[in-house]
C-alpha cells in the first residue's frame, strides 16, 4: 500500500518534471496566439470591433480583454472559428453588431474632387489617385470596410453589395429530404 | 435544382438486405431440420422485438418510419441474434438482446450507418455476459435419441419456462460442441477422444456442422452476387484455418483441426454474415484483409485460450473498434497518384 | 493491334443511343433570333467588339478573347445585333450572363473566310488561327484548343477521343459516321501542329458504324493513324481515362496530359479545326443530339445561339416532358429554361419526364457498402468524401483528394442509399474555392494594411527629418546676412522674396511637394498590377477628356471639378 503510494508520487513528480522541462524547452517565442487569432480574422480592418484594425483586436482577444463576438465582417463562422481556436463557447453577435452582406466601395468619377481624404482613410490603400486628381477604388483590394465613406466631403462614395455572379456562384448544400417523407 | 447524375441503378439498401436474408435461408432450413422448429419461434420473437424497438427509436429520434423500417436492416439484426442464441431460450432472451442491440448499439450511436459496432454481436455479447446460464442450454439434434419436444411443448417452455412433467432440461439440451471441447480438454481428454463423443459428427458438432454448411452456401451466393466483398470471409476463414492447422499439426491432442474450427460455432455465419456488415467493417480492400485476419486471429485465440467457448462475437467487436484506424491507414492511392508517395 | 489497358471502376448505365442514330444529321432551320453568350469557353469571357444596331456577317468576330485562356465568339449568321445584355444561359445557377442578341436577316451572308494551307504554318500561327476562329474543346470541357497546342514538353502521342461514353449522346457518333473524312483532316492538322508521330483514335465498341467509317477515312487518307475500339465503360470518354486505356500512361494528378507526352482532342474539335483551317469557318455551329422524351430523337447541325426550344420543337417533345437536361444524364445540367441558347459545350439536350428519369428516392444514410468506391474511376473513397463534405470538414476532404474527383457521377449512380454524392462534392469544392479566395483576399488586405502602416511611419519620419533640415537651413540663413536670403529661396516663385523665414519655409515645402508630384507617382499605386495601372490611366484619360470638354465649353482654365459637360 505504502509502496504503491510512493511509486505514484514518484511517477507524478517525474511526469511533472518532464512537462516542466518541455514547456521551457519548447516555448515558442512571441505571441503565437495573437497571430493565430489574426489569421482567422477577416482583415477587413474596419474597426467595427472597437479596435483600430484586426491585429489590435487579435491582441486584445489574446490578452483576454475582448470578447469573440465583436467582428461583424467575420460573420458567425468567424466566431465559430475563434471559439474553436480558443476553446470557448460560441457567442452570438450583439444587437448592434450584425454582419452585413459583403460590399465594395465605388467612387462616382464625375463627382470626386480629388481631395485625398478617402485615400487617407483607407486602411489597405485600395484607393488610387493623387491630389486634385480623380480617385478610383481598386475593387479587388477593397475590403468593404466603409471607412472611406464618411470623410468624403462630396459624398461620392457608395458601397455596392457584391452580387452573386456566374464567376462567384457556389453549389448549394444538398437538401437532405429525410424528414419530408414521414 | 437537382445535380447530375439523373439516373441511378436500382439496387437499393432494402434489396441488398433482402438478399442477405435470402442467403440465410438454407442455414435456417437445416437448423429446423436438425434441431426442430423452436428456432423459428426465436426468430419471430427477435424480429418482432427488432422492428418494435426500431420504430420506437425512430419515433424518439424524430425520423421517418417507413424508409427505415422497410430497409430490413433491423430485421436482419433480429434474425442474426436469434440464430446466435439457444433456440430453447426463454422468450425474453431474444427480446432483450435484440432490443438492446437496436436501441443502444444502433440508435444511440446515430442509427443506420453510424454505429461503430455490429448491433447483433453487441446484443449477443450482452446476453452471454448477463445470462450465461440461459445461454448455454442448446437443443440437442433431434436424431440423437433424446426424447424430443413437440412444437407445442417447446412453445410452452419458451414462454413459461416449465417442461412437461418428467422431463429434465439437461436431457434435452447440451452445451455447444466448442464448449464441450473446451471443458473436456480441461478434464484431460484428447481431441480425438472428445470427438468420439456422440454429439460430434464428421467435421464438428452433429447437426450444427450442417447448419454451418448451410450458412456457407448462402455466403457463397452472396459472394457470387457481389453483395459482400470477398476479402473479409477469405481473410477470416483463411487465418482461422492456417492458425488452427499449425497448432493442430504441432499438438493434435490438444488442438482441434481446422475444419472443426470452420464448421463449429459462429465461424461460418460470422465469416459471411456478421463480419461483412458493411457499416462496421473497413471500406478498403487492404483494410478488409487486415480486418478479416485480425478477426480470425482473435477468434482462434479466444477459442483456444479464452474464457468463452466461441470467439467470433468478441473478435468482431474488438475488430470493429479498429475500423477507423484501419481505414485511415489503408487509404488507396487515387488515379494519377500511384507513383508518388503520400 | 495495340494492347489496351483498363482503369479501376466504371459503370454500365443503359446507353439509349439507338434512338437518336436512326436518322442522319439534319441541318436545323435558321432561327429568327439567336442569343450568343460571350462566355462559352473555359477561362475569361470574351469582350464584345460590336455595337448594338450593327449589322454583322456570318462568321464575323463579335467577341474577342481576353487574356491567355480565352477564345473568340462569332456571329453564327448574318443579321443585326439588337442587344448586348445579361440573359439567362444554360447554367445550373440560372444566373444570367452577358449575351449578344442577333436578329438574323435570313441571308446567311458570310464574311471573309481566310483559308490556310497548314503544312506551311508553324504551330504558333495555327494556334493564332484557332484562337481567332474560336475553336474550343467540343467534348464538353470547352477548353481553348489553341492552349492545348502550347506545350513545353515533347508530345509523342495524339489521342483522339471518339469514345462518347455518356448515355443518350450520339453527336460524335453521327459526326464520325457522316464526316469521317473531315475529322481525319482535322486530326492531321492538329498532329502537324503538335509535332507528334503516333495518333490513336479511341472509339467505344458500341459504335461499330463509326469505327468502320473512321477506319475507311483513315485508310483513304493514308495517314498512319490507328483506329482503336475500346471497351464500352462509363466514364471511358474522360480524357485521362481514355489515355490510360490507349497508352497505359496515367496522367499524374494535377498535371496535364502533355506532361507525360500525350495530348487529347475530341473528334468534333478535330472536325472544327478542319473547318477553321481549310475552309476558314470559325466555330459557329455544332452537332447536337436531341433525344429523350421526344417523338423524333435525332442529331441536328445547329447554329450556336439557337434557343433549345426551337430544336425541341423540331423533335416534338412529348406531353409529359417537365424539364430539359443539357449534356448526358450522368454529368449534364438541368436547363433553367428551355429557351436558353445552344453554346459550344452543348452536345446534347434530353427532354426528361418523371417516367424517363424518376426522381430519386429520399437519400438514406450511407451504409459504407463501398459500391461507390468500386465504381469510382479515380479510385477515390466517395463514402469518406461524402462524410467530410456533409460535415463541412473541408480540410479532410481535400486530404482525401476531393479535387481529383471528375464529377462523373458513377458513385451516385450505384449508391444504394441514393445519396446525391456528386452534389456534395460540388458543394464542397465551391466552398473550398470560395474560402481560398477569401483567405487570399484577407492575406492581401493584411499585407497592404501592414505596408500602409509602415509607409505612414516612414513618411512621418521623413517629414520630421525634412523639417529638421529646413530648420537648420533656416537657422543658417538667419545667421547669414538678410540680403542673401533670396539665394536660398527656390526659383519656382521668384516673386516671393521676403525676409519672413516662415513664408520662406512654406514656399520651399510647396516647391518640393510640386516637384514630387511631378516626378513620382502617388505612393499607393506602387504595388499595383499593370492591368490595374492601365485601368487607372484609362480613367484619368477620361477625366482629362472631360476637362478638355469643359475647357472648350469656355470655362476658365481651371475648370471646376464638378463640371459635367455631358
Ligand atoms: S471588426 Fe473589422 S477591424 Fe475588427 S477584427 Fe473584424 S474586420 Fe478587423
Ligand atoms: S476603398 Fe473604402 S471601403 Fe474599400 S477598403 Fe478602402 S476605405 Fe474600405
Ligand atoms: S455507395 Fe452510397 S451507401 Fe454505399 S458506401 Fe458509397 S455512399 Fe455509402
Ligand atoms: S463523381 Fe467523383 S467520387 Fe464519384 S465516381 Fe466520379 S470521380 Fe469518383
Amino acid at each position: 500500500m505504502i509502496t504503491a503510494l510512493w511509486i505514484m508520487i514518484a511517477l507524478a513528480a517525474l511526469l511533472g518534471m518532464i512537462l516542466g522541462y518541455a514547456s521551457i524547452r519548447f516555448r515558442v517565442e512571441g505571441n503565437p496566439l495573437a497571430e493565430k487569432i489574426d489569421a482567422v480574422l477577416p482583415q477587413t480592418q474596419c474597426g467595427q470591433c472597437g479596435y483600430p484594425g484586426c491585429k489590435p483586436y487579435a491582441d486584445a482577444i489574446a490578452k483576454g480583454e475582448a470578447d469573440i463576438n465583436l467582428c461583424p465582417p467575420g460573420g458567425e463562422e468567424g466566431i465559430h472559428k475563434l471559439a474553436e481556436l480558443l476553446g470557448v463557447e460560441f457567442k452570438p453577435f450583439g444587437e448592434d453588431a450584425q454582419p452585413k452582406p459583403k460590399a465594395v466601395a465605388f467612387i462616382d468619377e464625375q463627382i470626386c474632387i480629388g481631395c485625398t481624404l478617402c485615400i487617407q482613410a483607407c486602411p489597405v490603400d485600395a484607393i488610387a489617385g493623387a491630389a486634385k486628381q480623380m480617385h478610383t477604388i481598386i475593387t479587388s483590394e477593397c475590403t468593404g470596410c466603409e471607412l472611406c465613406v464618411p470623410p468624403c466631403p462630396v459624398d461620392c462614395i457608395s458601397m455596392l453589395p457584391i452580387e452573386e455572379k456566374l464567376t462567384n456562384w457556389k453549389w448549394r448544400y444538398p437538401v437532405f429530404e429525410l424528414r419530408q417523407t414521414s | 435544382m437537382l445535380s447530375s447524375p439523373f439516373i441511378t441503378r436500382t439496387l437499393s439498401v432494402d434489396r441488398i438486405m433482402l438478399r442477405v436474408l435470402y442467403a440465410l435461408l438454407p442455414g435456417i432450413a437445416l437448423y429446423v431440420w436438425y434441431f426442430g422448429p423452436a428456432i423459428l419461434v426465436s426468430i419471430a420473437l427477435a424480429v418482432t422485438a427488432a422492428l418494435a424497438t426500431e420504430a420506437l427509436m425512430l419515433k424518439l429520434r424524430d425520423r421517418p418510419l417507413r424508409p427505415f423500417l422497410s430497409d430490413y436492416s433491423a430485421l436482419l439484426t433480429g434474425v442474426l441474434i436469434a440464430l446466435s442464441i439457444p433456440p430453447l431460450a426463454p422468450w425474453w432472451l431474444p427480446v432483450v438482446g435484440t432490443a438492446f442491440a437496436i436501441a443502444v448499439a444502433k440508435h444511440l450511436y446515430g442509427g443506420l450507418g453510424s454505429n461503430p459496432f455490429n448491433p447483433a454481436m453487441i446484443g449477443y455479447a450482452v446476453l452471454i455476459i448477463s445470462f450465461p446460464h440461459e445461454m448455454t442450454h442448446w437443443l440437442s439434434p433431434q436424431d440423437m435419441g433424446h426424447s424430443a419436444l413437440s412444437l407445442g411443448q417447446q412453445l410452452h417452455y419458451i414462454f413459461t419456462s416449465t417442461l412437461p412433467a418428467g422431463m429434465q432440461l439437461d436431457a434435452l439440451t447440451m452445451s455447444t460442441p466448442l464448449d464441450t471441447l473446451k471443458t473436456q480438454l480441461h478434464l484431460g481428454m484428447t481431441v480425438s477422444d472428445i470427438r468420439d463423443l456422440p454429439i460430434y459428427g464428421r467435421l464438428a458438432g452433429k447437426g450444427s456442422e450442417m447448419v454451418a454448411a448451410g450458412f456457407a452456401l448462402g455466403g457463397i451466393y452472396l459472394l457470387i452476387a457481389r453483395i459482400i466483398p470477398w476479402q473479409l470471409p477469405l481473410a477470416f476463414l483463411g487465418t482461422l484455418f492456417a492458425l488452427s492447422g499449425v497448432f493442430n499439426l504441432i499438438d493434435p491432442a490438444h488442438y482441434a483441426p481446422p475444419l472443426f474450427h470452420w464448421f463449429s460455432g459462429a465461424a461460418m455465419i460470422g465469416a459471411f454474415f456478421i463480419l461483412t456488415d458493411p457499416i462496421t467493417s473497413p471500406t478498403t480492400a487492404k483494410g478488409r484483409i487486415l480486418f478479416g485476419m485480425g478477426a480470425g486471429l482473435l477468434t482462434f485465440l479466444i477459442r483456444a485460450y479464452g474464457g468463452f467457448p466461441d470467439g467470433v462475437a468478441f473478435a468482431t467487436i474488438l475488430m470493429n473498434m479498429c475500423v477507423p484506424l484501419i481505414d485511415a491507414w489503408t487509404q488507396p492511392k487515387v488515379f494519377g497518384k500511384k507513383g508518388s508517395k503520400r | 493491334m495495340i494492347k489496351l489497358r483498363s482503369f479501376h471502376g466504371g459503370v454500365h448505365p443503359p446507353t439509349h443511343k439507338k434512338e437518336s442514330t436512326q436518322s442522319p444529321i439534319m441541318a436545323a432551320p435558321l432561327p429568327a433570333q439567336l442569343i450568343i453568350p460571350f462566355r462559352q469557353h473555359a477561362g475569361e469571357a470574351a469582350k464584345p467588339v460590336v455595337q448594338v444596331g450593327e449589322r454583322v456577317l456570318k462568321g464575323q468576330l463579335i467577341g474577342e478573347p481576353v487574356g491567355p485562356i480565352s477564345s473568340s465568339v462569332h456571329a453564327p449568321t448574318s443579321g443585326t445585333i439588337t442587344a448586348i445584355e445579361l440573359q439567362q444561359i444554360a447554367h445550373p445557377s440560372a444566373l444570367p450572363d452577358l449575351c449578344a442578341t442577333l436578329v438574323s436577316d435570313g441571308l446567311e451572308e458570310w464574311g471573309v473566310r481566310q483559308t490556310l494551307s497548314y503544312r506551311q504554318l508553324s504551330s504558333d500561327e495555327l494556334q493564332k488561327h484557332l484562337r481567332r476562329c474560336g475553336i474550343v474543346g467540343l467534348g464538353g470541357a470547352v477548353f481553348p484548343s489553341d492552349m492545348k497546342l502550347r506545350h513545353p514538353t515533347v508530345v509523342n502521342t495524339l489521342v483522339i477521343n471518339g469514345a462518347e461514353c455518356e448515355p443518350y449522346i450520339t453527336c460524335d457518333d453521327m459526326l464520325m459516321r457522316e464526316r469521317a473524312e473531315g475529322i481525319v483532316r482535322g486530326i492531321e492538322i492538329l498532329r502537324h501542329a503538335l509535332g507528334t508521330d503516333a495518333v490513336l483514335i479511341g472509339i467505344e465498341d458500341n459504335k461499330p458504324q463509326a469505327i468502320t467509317a473512321m477506319q475507311r477515312a483513315v485508310d483513304e487518307s493514308s495517314h498512319p493513324f490507328k483506329v482503336v475500339a475500346v471497351p464500352t465503360l462509363y466514364p471511358g470518354g474522360s480524357a485521362k481515362h481514355l489515355i490510360k486505356v490507349l497508352t497505359g500512361v496515367e496522367v499524374p494528378s494535377g498535371k496535364l496530359p502533355t506532361d507525360v507526352g500525350v495530348q487529347c482532342y475530341n473528334v468534333a474539335t478535330a472536325y472544327a479545326a478542319h473547318r477553321a483551317v481549310e475552309h476558314g469557318e470559325p466555330l459557329v455551329s455544332r452537332i447536337v443530339t436531341v433525344t429523350g422524351n421526344v417523338e423524333q430523337p435525332r442529331n441536328y447541325e445547329a447554329l450556336i445561339g439557337t434557343p433549345f426550344s426551337e430544336l425541341v420543337e423540331l423533335s416534338v417533345a412529348k406531353a409529359d416532358t417537365n424539364r430539359y437536361i443539357m449534356g448526358g444524364p450522368m454529368m449534364g445540367v438541368e436547363l433553367p429554361a428551355v429557351n436558353v441558347p445552344l453554346v459550344k459545350a452543348s452536345n446534347c439536350v434530353i427532354a426528361a419526364s418523371d417516367v424517363l428519369f424518376p426522381p430519386p428516392p429520399p437519400a438514406m444514410p450511407c451504409i459504407r457498402c463501398t459500391r461507390c468506391a468500386q465504381a469510382c474511376p479515380v479510385e477515390l473513397q466517395p463514402q469518406e468524401l461524402y462524410w467530410f463534405a456533409k460535415s463541412h470538414n473541408f480540410g479532410k476532404a481535400q486530404e482525401y483528394d476531393l479535387f481529383d474527383c471528375i464529377e462523373c457521377g458513377a458513385c451516385a449512380y450505384v449508391c444504394p442509399s441514393s445519396i446525391p454524392l456528386v452534389q456534395y462534392y460540388r458543394y464542397a469544392k465551391s466552398e473550398i474555392r470560395a474560402r481560398d479566395h477569401e483567405k487570399r483576399a484577407a492575406d492581401l488586405a493584411r499585407e497592404r494594411h501592414e505596408f500602409r502602416q509602415f509607409r505612414i511611419e516612414r513618411e512621418k519620419q521623413e517629414k520630421a527629418e525634412r523639417l529638421a533640415q529646413k530648420e537648420r537651413a533656416a537657422a543658417e540663413a538667419k545667421a547669414k546676412a538678410a540680403a542673401t536670403a533670396t539665394v536660398i529661396a527656390t526659383p519656382v516663385d521668384p516673386s516671393a522674396d521676403t525676409d519672413d523665414t516662415q513664408q520662406m519655409r512654406i514656399d520651399a515645402a510647396l516647391a518640393r511637394a510640386k516637384e514630387q508630384a511631378a516626378t513620382t507617382p502617388p505612393k499607393n499605386t506602387e504595388t499595383l498590377s499593370p492591368a490595374q495601372r492601365a485601368e487607372i490611366e484609362a480613367i484619368e484619360e477620361r477625366r482629362a477628356h472631360i476637362h478638355e470638354l469643359a475647357a472648350d465649353a469656355g470655362a476658365d482654365d481651371e475648370p471646376p471639378k464638378h463640371s459635367q459637360g455631358n
